[in-house]
Parts: C-alpha cells; sequence; structure tokens
C-alpha cells in the first residue's frame, strides 16, 4: 500500500491519487494542485528545478498527514511532491483529503499543503528566460556568476 | 578538542561550497556553532534561523551537540510547493 507522502520524479496523475481517497462515509473531497508558473518578480520563468533530501522529506511529509488526520475529523489524506526539473504548467505538489464535510476538508487540505511548504527540505530554482538562475528564498547563491535576474 | 564530523551541502549550499559534502574537523560543540564555522568558510548568506540541519538522517535542532563521525547536513530555507 503506497504511503500517505511521497517525493517522486515522474509527472504527478492527479485522478490516480484521488482515487486513494475514496471512503463511503465521504460527503467531500478537497485537492490541491500546485503548478509552475511563468512569472516571479517580474521575470520570466521558463522552468523550475526541485531538489531534495528525500528521505526526510518524505518523513516529514508522513509526519505532516499524521497531524492533519489527528487534528482534523478527515477520512483520508494523501501527498506528492514531485522532484527534477519540471516545465510551466507542470504540477509540482498534490494535496488530497476526504472528509465527511467540507469544512474539515477544505482545512486539512490547507494545513497540509502550508505544513509542506515550510518545514519539507526541499529547495527550488528558478530558471529564468534571459538564462540566469536563482534559488528562491535563499540569500546564498552559486559562486559561478548566476547574477540575480534584471 | 576537536572531532571529525562529515558536513553535507544541498542546493545553494552545495553550489556556494562546491561540493556535496566534506570531512570536517572542527571545535564547535553544537550544530549552531558548526553552521557558523562553515559558513563563514564557504560565505553562506542565510541566517541560520531559516535554515535547517539534520544530523545522521534525523532533523535534528541547532542546540544539538556533535560527537566524533556525526553526519552534519545543511539545509538552506526551505521552498517546497
Amino acid at each position: 500500500m503506497p504511503a500517505a507522502f511521497e517525493i517522486t520524479a515522474d509527472p504527478i496523475d492527479p485522478v490516480a491519487l484521488k482515487s486513494r481517497l475514496t471512503a463511503d462515509r465521504a460527503g467531500a473531497c478537497a485537492t490541491f494542485e500546485g503548478w509552475v508558473r511563468d512569472l516571479n518578480e517580474g521575470e520570466t520563468v521558463d522552468a523550475l528545478e526541485y531538489e531534495t533530501h528525500a528521505a526526510i522529506a518524505a518523513n516529514e511529509g508522513e509526519a505532516v498527514i499524521a497531524e492533519a488526520i489527528e487534528r482534523f475529523p478527515i477520512l483520508r489524506a494523501e501527498g506528492v511532491h514531485r522532484v527534477g526539473k519540471l516545465a510551466i504548467g507542470e504540477c509540482a505538489v498534490w494535496v488530497g483529503v476526504s472528509a465527511e464535510h467540507r469544512g474539515a476538508a477544505f482545512d486539512a487540505c490547507r494545513y497540509i499543503i502550508d505544513e509542506i511548504k515550510h518545514r519539507l527540505p526541499i529547495w527550488k530554482k528558478e530558471h529564468y528566460r534571459k538564462g540566469a538562475t536563482s534559488w528562491i528564498n535563499c540569500a546564498t547563491q552559486a559562486t559561478r556568476a548566476s547574477p540575480k535576474p534584471d | 578538542m576537536s572531532i571529525a564530523v562529515t558536513a553535507h551541502y544541498f542546493a545553494a549550499f552545495r553550489e556556494r561550497a562546491g561540493c556535496e559534502q566534506e570531512a570536517v574537523s572542527t571545535s564547535s560543540a553544537t550544530a549552531a556553532e558548526l553552521y557558523d564555522e562553515i559558513a563563514g568558510r564557504h560565505g553562506f548568506a542565510d541566517a541560520r534561523e531559516r535554515c535547517k540541519v539534520a544530523i545522521n538522517g534525523t532533523l535534528a535542532g541547532w542546540d544539538d551537540t556533535l560527537e566524533n563521525g556525526d553526519e552534519v547536513l545543511f539545509f538552506p530555507p526551505v521552498a517546497g510547493g
């Protein structure tokens, strides 16, 4: 049986993932998809590269899911984060929750993606149309000239 | 008294350091002290509070003490999702 949270290098399949949430008691299903977008701080982005420490990220992701199940009256919760180089429009992260009622489904879904974003050891490098790259949220960048986009 | 640990670098830290890992002989007692030492040497520009550390495969606290032979993983500010 697949783990409740996975790191993958493969394209995310929302239909297959959603099927893991089914439960006879569920009256609500809430899912979230994070997509790669083409603009950040005024610069055109061509691609995003995600890097992770997979074992620690998977463990921490499992912990987040377990917390959501503990804190919210939900039935099932799953999450997947993709790593590697992704093109504009591709799905980087998927979260899904089923519950008896929609309030808990929405709340738990939001909790899971918010925690994923600030706790998991996953890093994102933007590749700009103009050729530069930048690690998001980092003051540290490569020693080689990778100038901030102008 | 100095100990021998292996420091591992990820993402922006790896690019800045120019290596994925290196053997370090240090008198630093905690992960925080080791970060300050290494950040100074390699020019890591991120405040420690925004970074994370793992020791021997498990997320750790900055105040955790280091032991000879530890694998210390330095994580720059995260940006998943």
